[in-house]
């Protein structure tokens, strides 16, 4: 695999409000660092999350999108994380399908305790998609015009 | 269009330092919207939240950024002052620029452009933000409290003495908790039961506190200010209502070897029971393990001597539903297993205790009447070598890695009652560290070494080894001294690391509270909501949350019962507005949304259209009930026509974002 040096990727992460929001906040708190390539959209649930969304974020040009909620059996809504789950294992695949490689999408499950997990899940993560490089499969040039 | 007005906090120097904040309010003025920008050095100061307020009726804004710390810190106070000066509140969004930027990165170029590009997501989700008003609900005036142990109860008397209605659900025959068992209490040394027993005895007598001993929560459905529970009382074969707890059956109960759970299973009980003299409520119990009637339908001794005829063999659970509008939880602690740390030979000799079961072997009401004798042969010890930390502070996998915090002082405190009963008696204490922060808890330790004379000393022990004449070979090394020991001990006393008890992880589940990696309730905030869970309504008190010795567990139950009481004292409470909605000309009632709501919050309805043809066509559409959506947003992605979304984070919103950032 090659290293891309001086490529700096665009990657958004979808955190669920209550416990992964919580972690990066948390992971702040504790100084811990990780790259600035690295946006955090906030969401309620992870369910709310759209597989539309992800789709979007690779046609306007990202290059690894993330999505973070809580464990399994703990999320505040009961089933929201069961739900995504199910629906972002169903996108992945479809992802698959399309030519995106499977390394730029991932889901994750992090604790509001768990600040040094969020670090060490988005510093991965970094690394991965910036071996794997600039990503222009899905992106859409009329989106880039406007 | 929206007038936007964006400011920049720089937090002292927690964002100034590493985000040019000037550079970051420069660049968001010239983002579409952007009538003013500015930046100050505390935005949640009185002096920063009056700027908001000048700049929003000044410019007549009609949205605002704030580029600040995470909103879970000041998004409501944000919001208040957007509503002191006549805004929407839900028109605020806050770009998270220190725990999300300034705090993980430490080149400034890069954190700058970072927080150019948060602020610009969230300048153009507040484009399409729409001023949002809460709804209300009514609040039930009835507090739960999940656990009867001294943090429940003080719980419970503090809710009930404000005048509400309190139920106690405690999974045990009666209530009393962990300090039911100890003996004295530092640093005061008062007797443990005489300061418990007469709060017991003042929960069954408050007409507002209803007690559900034996029971346990089995369902919890709704949300802050409308819990419905339901309860589950275990069946105990004793009508509570004949029992005089005169305890008759306990003493002609034919069935005699029971292990006696109360005393840790140092001595044992009959198959009826009441676990101790003060129990509340005085009630036998027939352990269903053990009774020969209920197992093979051959005795019936207890029923033939109960006057009262409270004995009922064929009494089944029952399942009770309340309705509360807070919960308290207040699940407690329990030693850890001591089963994986094969070197201080618990399993091996009866002469080896954890400190739990020392304080009944020392309790007046213990198996052995308060006088200390091993368990082994019943003779006095002259040797007592007392080891902390087992468990704690283990980052080894065996133990826990945090500090049980009340182990240093329970062992001072049993090193000490030792040697002023038994002054022939040697002590000897290993510890890694001597914790004693706490009012007059240092100088309690220092009681034990100068005026005992305690042998206290740095090191761990390395085995305990059973010998045949019956002593305890205890090798240790001293690390001050650097020599390796060997003690000949009578008993050896583990302070066993405390962990949460087992019923919490289920119990946070059904309540959705979070729970840390060591089973531990998160608080909300851990400096500044201490008692309150993030999950609104759940409350926390006691050792549920972390180790707790009894002054702090009793003041955290004061705390949660303060925070119900507030709650409680409303009539009404104000919604989250951040709700689903659906678009009924878009939706066509296909029921995708309504099997995924966790809430059960979607109904249907038939509704009358115009059709361009002047005919009236009826259509079935999801309608939502905004007092009962939480907002997860689950049907906003199951609906397959776009017709439902989210209030606060609608698909437009976060697809703006998601192209803020992307771009």
């Amino acid at each position: 695999m090659q290293v891309n040096e001086g490529f700096k990727p665009t990657i958004v992460a979808f955190c669920c409000n209550w416990c992964s929001y919580a972690g990066a906040d948390l992971a702040g708190t504790n100084r811990l660092q990780y790259p600035a390539d690295v946006k955090i959209i906030r969401v309620p649930c992870s369910c709310r999350v759209n597989p539309l969304f992800i789709l979007r974020a690779f046609q306007r040009g990202a290059d690894g999108v993330i999505l973070c909620g809580c464990h399994p059996g703990d999320c505040h809504y009961t089933t929201g994380n069961y739900y995504a789950r199910r629906r972002m294992t169903l996108l992945f695949s479809m992802l698959d399908y399309l030519g995106i490689e499977r390394e730029r999408t991932r889901v994750e499950w992090v604790s509001a305790a768990e600040g040094v997990k969020f670090a060490a899940t988005m510093n991965d993560f970094v690394s991965t998609v910036t071996a794997l490089g600039e990503n222009k499969r899905l992106e859409d040039l009329r989106c880039k015009a406007n | 269009m929206q007038r936007i007005g964006v400011f920049v906090c720089w937090c002292g120097s927690n964002i100034a330092a590493t985000v040019d904040v000037e550079a970051v309010a420069e660049a968001l003025s010239h983002e579409p919207g952007v009538v003013f920008s500015a930046n100050y050095q505390y935005m949640c100061s009185e002096a920063g939240q009056n700027l908001i307020k000048d700049a929003i009726r000044d410019h007549q804004l009609t949205g605002v950024v704030i580029c600040s710390c995470s909103p879970r810190m000041h998004e409501q106070t944000f919001r208040k002052t957007a509503a002191a000066a006549g805004l929407n509140p839900y028109m605020v969004e806050i770009a998270n620029i220190r725990e999300q930027c300034s705090w993980i990165h430490k080149d400034k170029a890069a954190g700058t452009e970072k927080a150019i590009i948060l602020g610009r997501a969230a300048v153009a989700k507040v484009h399409l933000n729409a001023p949002l008003v809460a709804g209300e609900s009514p609040v039930t005036k009835r507090a739960l409290v999940i656990g009867g142990g001294i943090a429940g109860i003080q719980t419970a008397l503090d809710i009930a003495d404000a005048g509400f209605e309190v139920d106690i659900v405690e999974k045990e025959p009666t209530i009393g908790g962990k300090m039911t068992q100890l003996d004295k209490t530092f640093p005061t040394l008062d007797c443990a039961a005489c300061i418990l027993t007469p709060k017991m005895v003042d929960c069954a007598q408050d007409e507002r506190i209803h007690i559900y001993a034996y029971s346990e929560v089995e369902k919890v459905e709704g949300f802050v200010g409308n819990f419905t529970v339901t309860i589950k009382k275990k069946a105990r074969f004793v009508d509570e209502t004949k029992c005089t707890g005169c305890g008759l059956c306990t003493e002609k109960c034919p069935q005699k070897k029971v292990p006696n759970l109360f005393n840790l299973g140092l001595d044992t009980r009959r198959a009826i029971y009441i676990p101790f003299a003060q129990a509340v409520p005085k009630v036998a119990t027939i352990d269903a393990d053990y009774c020969n009637m209920l197992k093979n339908g051959k005795c019936g001794v207890c029923a033939k001597v109960c006057t009262a005829g409270a004995i009922d063999y064929k009494q089944t659970d029952q399942h009770i539903e309340e309705k509360y509008g807070a919960i308290v939880v207040a699940t407690g602690y329990n030693p850890i297993k001591l089963d994986s740390f094969e070197e201080y030979a618990y399993a091996q000799s009866p002469d080896v205790v954890t400190s739990l079961e020392f304080e009944r072997l020392t309790n007046a009401a213990g198996p052995t009447g308060g006088t200390l004798l091993r368990p082994s042969d019943g003779k006095h010890p002259h040797t007592i070598v007392f080891v902390q930390c087992v468990g704690s502070r283990d980052t080894s996998g065996c133990g826990k890695p945090y500090c049980s915090k009340i182990c240093c002082m329970y062992t001072a405190k049993h090193a000490m009652l030792t040697r002023d009963k038994y002054p022939d008696t040697e002590v000897y204490v290993f510890y890694i560290d001597v914790r004693t922060p706490g009012k007059n808890f240092d100088e309690f330790y220092r009681r034990a070494v100068e005026e005992y004379g305690v042998h206290y000393i740095k090191g761990m022990v390395g085995k305990v080894a059973p010998q045949a004449d019956g002593t305890l070979m205890v090798q240790a090394s001293d690390l001050i001294s650097n020599e390796q020991l060997h003690i000949s001990a009578d008993m050896v006393v583990l302070a066993a690391a405390i962990e949460p008890d087992k019923s919490a992880r289920p119990l946070a589940t059904m309540l959705t509270a979070s729970m840390d990696t060591n089973d531990f309730f998160t608080e909300a905030h851990p400096k500044l909501r201490p008692v309150e869970s993030p999950t609104a309504g759940i409350f926390l008190s006691g050792a549920c949350q972390g180790p707790k010795d009894i002054p702090e567990t009793v003041a955290q139950a004061g705390a949660a019962a303060s925070k119900v009481i507030g709650l409680l004292s409303k009539n009404k409470l104000t919604g989250n507005p951040c709700v689903a909605r659906s678009d009924e000309m878009l939706c066509n009632g296909c029921s995708s949304c309504e099997k995924v709501c966790p809430y059960g919050a979607i109904s249907y309805e038939d509704k009358e259209f115009r059709m361009p043809n002047r005919t009236v066509a009826i259509r079935r559409v999801a309608k939502v009930n905004p007092a009962v959506c939480q907002g997860c947003g689950a049907c906003t992605v199951a609906c397959p026509s776009g017709a439902m979304d989210l209030l606060g984070f609608s698909n437009r919103q976060i697809m703006a974002e998601v192209d803020a950032i992307c771009k």
